[in-house]
């Protein structure tokens, strides 16, 4: 299972809660467990959005796998000058 | 921990220093930048731009511009596409596609003195500035804010009617100019500050500054019968700038292909568009090439700056000088649309260190000011500014060495950043130590001089990127990227491309190809060329190798897996054969499957990383408030340093604009605001004699997701100087300048003010 650190704004999805755990082979089926369990949340995720995957961030990261004990965090997107 | 050369670090070329490919073509002016094309039949355009910082447009007259003499078209804003409020993919970073088009056009209001209403196409440039200004444009003034204050504050003019906080708690029920918030803690702040020896809590504010490229944004469009537009622009993104002229236009964006000019600067400046849509639409009309070149004054006053800014830290240490709690509240200038660096600005703030408990908010907010565009580590300067100088502060009241207070906290591979995720491998300590160890900072100081310290991080970004690499029948190799080249990036890929194949860096042909020529590649910017390209042009030259030794494999009746590639020739492994250099084998190509060629496409993951620390010594001149550098020394972590000398004249670049960021760089408004200092006289960037040399140590942490170990190095380098300076400053005078920048009349004021002037002595 995938550990989910949900930044602050994140958590009027989640009732308060500041870590969930999904498991999930895909950022994007990631994406659609914490869908599941918080409605809302997956569309607030799936665009506008970078995920760091064990401290790797990424932008586009739909379809990178997940490894199950990984630690996530959902961050703005960056870019860069 | 200087930048090893090829001689020490395994590779013969990675790390050597050749003049660069395009460096002649640069220096003898033969190089063709924006402006520089001029095509059989071309009109020039020029573009009319509002006189008011905030207006609605009640009408708007070209009956009279188009029927003067040399008039072939005109628009306004009724002849671009309305579209929705969309945000989409520009290049690297989000775009709101609406914003972007109504930023390119105004529509009913114009939001900032400077924003294009009409413009026109004619056969000379007087031709084409006598109808813009015979335009006639009906404007209802309306009152105008220009800066967070005046916008965050109660009953603030609205630029937005439907502009609702995102991300604000409890959900905004009413517009407001705040676009959006960032928002993140972990940690117990209170705790964390209830048991700290110190707590320093300083407000500061920062001004609007701009890139300062000095070329400016220049475009030549020529749409053809076909319906499809060929544009010549400089930019740092060629492809973005298809896809957002294409949006903005309501074309598919097969319709036009771009092709890169030469840029002079962009710093960020240049990662979206401006006059590219205008240029398409008047050829389309006129049936002719059209050319738009900005002057300086335009480039001001209708280009981004970075956001000026308000910012409050605060930030707790123990007696040993551990970071017990920090704190930042930001507010940014997003210009006209909403869209400002808060974001990285907050994940910035405090990304040099581990603290324990940390919460940061700030807020993207819209003013009557040209929008912003990004501008090298976008967001970081300024917060790193403000948290640089509380640090400063902290190390005085604990009377501890500036550096050992970093080092006491600075991260490592897998601490917990501010900003959420582990730390992966970085050079943060390494950057310190650098600095520590560096007899700069031993130097002694004269009366009246002080000395300044700051460390910074910038995130770097991957991202998708195309490179294509043809071995010609002379033994050479053409690389060809969709990167325009800023910061000396053909030789970077060249001298990567000439490690992998085994040959001279000078057989090796780098080009930036148009958008019909190479993959998509996403802008020069976020420092990501010699990282993501970087690995695209490795991709493609192993490609080209193997297919090399396939080749020598079938003349030798062996198996590719019986032959080697080692240092520019196919070798057989029993040693049976004599080798073949790529020289023979690209001259017999044909009779072996025909030409060599490889392409490779990627979207780069695991960028690493930025950090840089600096020391500043000054002197303030108590006659006049002027401040002088006198000596400067950054290190900063490269990863590998490809070509020691862009990297190096990266790290330089970022520290003279940071300098011009701190000691003098503003825009100026008017009552009415207008931009009272658009040139280059009055908006007073650093000259070379206002400098002195930087030293620049390079440190190389190797990335371990590149091939080469690259870090991008193009951005970090601005962190750092506005707080070393500024703690440079309060060595020498005694004085803290929270408010930027610190220029002349500031500080002889503040020294007045102080009674400072006797105090430092006659």
């Amino acid at each position: 299972m995938a550990r989910v650190f949900l930044a602050s704004g994140l958590r009027d999805f989640t009732g308060g809660a500041t870590e969930v755990e999904v498991d999930a082979p895909t950022v994007r089926e990631l994406i659609a467990g914490l869908d599941e369990k918080f409605p809302g949340l997956g569309e607030r995720l799936s665009s506008g959005t970078a995920v760091a995957i064990d401290g790797e961030i990424m932008n586009d990261a739909d379809y990178l796998p997940v490894p199950p004990q990984a630690e996530v965090h959902f961050l703005p997107p960056l870019s860069g000058g | 921990m200087t930048a090893t050369t090829a001689a020490t670090n395994g590779y013969k070329w990675v790390g050597t220093r050749p003049v660069r490919h395009d460096g002649l073509d640069k220096v003898t002016g033969r190089a063709r930048f924006g402006a520089d094309l001029a095509l059989p039949g071309m009109l020039t355009g020029a573009v009319l731009r509002s006189p008011h910082a905030h207006a609605r447009i009640v009408s708007i007259d070209v009956s009279a511009a188009e029927r003067m003499d040399g008039v072939k078209a005109v628009v306004t804003g009724a002849d671009l596409p309305e579209l929705e409020s969309e945000a989409g993919s520009g290049g690297e970073a989000e775009v709101n596609f609406r914003d972007l088009s109504r930023n390119v056009m105004a529509r009913d209001k114009v939001l900032y003195a400077g924003h294009p209403v009409a413009a026109v196409a004619a056969v000379t440039r007087q031709e084409a500035t006598a109808a813009a200004e015979a335009i006639r444009v009906e404007y209802e003034v309306l009152p105008h804010v220009l800066t967070v204050d005046e916008a965050m504050a109660p009953g603030a003019p609205l630029l937005h009617d439907d502009l609702f906080t995102k991300g604000a708690e409890p959900p905004a029920e009413e517009p407001s100019n705040i676009a959006s918030r960032y928002f993140y803690e972990h940690g117990d702040k209170e705790a964390g500050f209830a048991g700290a020896e110190v707590v320093v809590e300083r407000e500061f504010t920062t001004k609007a500054v701009h890139q300062g490229y000095i070329e400016p944004h220049a475009v030549v469009a020529d749409t053809g019968e076909d319906g499809r537009s060929t544009v010549w622009c400089s930019s740092q993104g060629h492809f973005a700038v298809r896809s957002m002229t294409a949006k903005v236009i309501g074309w598919e964006p097969s319709r036009i292909k771009v092709i890169p000019a030469e840029i002079g600067g962009g710093f960020g400046g240049k990662t979206t568009i401006y006059l590219e849509p205008l240029a398409v639409l008047l050829s389309q009309r006129a049936g002719r090439p059209v050319k738009l070149v900005m002057s300086r004054e335009e480039v001001f006053t209708a280009t981004g700056p970075t956001s000026g800014t308000r910012i409050r830290v605060k930030a707790a240490a123990a007696r040993d000088g551990k970071l017990t709690a920090a704190t930042a509240w930001l507010a940014y200038e997003a210009g006209a649309f909403p869209g400002s660096p808060v974001g990285p600005g907050g994940m910035c703030v405090f990304a040099p260190y581990e603290i324990p408990n940390v919460r940061v908010e700030g807020w993207d907010v819209v003013t009557n000011t040209p929008k912003v565009a990004a501008y090298r580590a976008p967001g970081a300067p300024m917060a790193s500014f403000a948290a640089e100088t509380v640090l400063d502060e902290i190390a005085r009241e604990l009377e501890m060495d500036p550096i050992d207070l970093r080092l006491a906290n600075a991260v490592a591979e897998g601490a917990q950043s501010t900003y959420g995720p582990k730390i992966r491998v970085v050079g943060c300590r390494e950057t310190l130590q650098a600095i520590k160890d560096h007899p700069h900072y031993r130097a002694p100081l004269q009366p009246g001089q002080g000395r300044g310290v700051a460390t910074g991080f910038w995130f770097n970004i991957g991202g998708d990127s195309s490179a294509t690499v043809h071995v010609n029948e002379d033994g050479t190799a053409s690389v060809m990227t969709g990167s325009p080249d800023i910061g000396g990036s053909r030789a970077s890929q060249a001298l990567m491309a000439a490690e992998e194949l085994g040959i001279d860096v000078g057989l090796i042909r780098p080009s930036v190809a148009d958008t019909e020529s190479v993959g998509y590649t996403d802008m020069t910017g976020g420092s990501r060329v010699a990282f993501a390209t970087g690995m695209a042009v490795v991709e493609a030259c192993r490609k080209v190798v193997a297919e090399l030794r396939s080749r020598a494999a079938k003349m030798w009746g062996a198996e590719p897996e019986e032959v080697e590639w080692v240092d520019g020739s196919a070798q057989h492994v029993s040693g049976a054969q004599p080798p073949l250099t790529l020289a023979e084998l690209a001259g017999v190509s044909s009779r072996t499957g025909g030409p060599v060629t490889a392409s490779a496409a990627l979207n780069a993951r695991g960028a690493g990383a930025a950090y840089s620390t600096q020391l500043c010594d000054v002197e303030v001149d108590r006659e006049t408030g002027a401040v002088k550098v006198l000596r400067y020394t950054t290190a900063q972590d490269a990863g590998r340093a490809i070509h020691p000398s862009y990297v190096e004249g990266q790290m330089q670049g970022g520290v003279a604009q940071g300098i011009g960021w701190a000691l003098n760089e503003e825009y100026i408004f008017d009552r009415s605001g207008r931009m009272e200092n658009p040139g280059f006289l009055d908006y007073r960037m650093p000259v070379a004699s206002d400098l002195p040399m930087i030293d620049t140590v390079v440190v190389e942490v190797p990335n371990p997701r590149h091939p080469y170990g690259v870090r991008g190095v193009g951005e970090v380098g601005i962190v750092p100087p506005l707080a070393a300076v500024a703690n440079a400053v309060f060595d020498a005078t005694g004085r803290r300048f929270r408010d930027l920048p610190m220029s002349p009349p500031r500080v002889l004021a503040a020294l007045d003010e102080a009674g400072a002037v006797g105090a430092m002595g006659a």
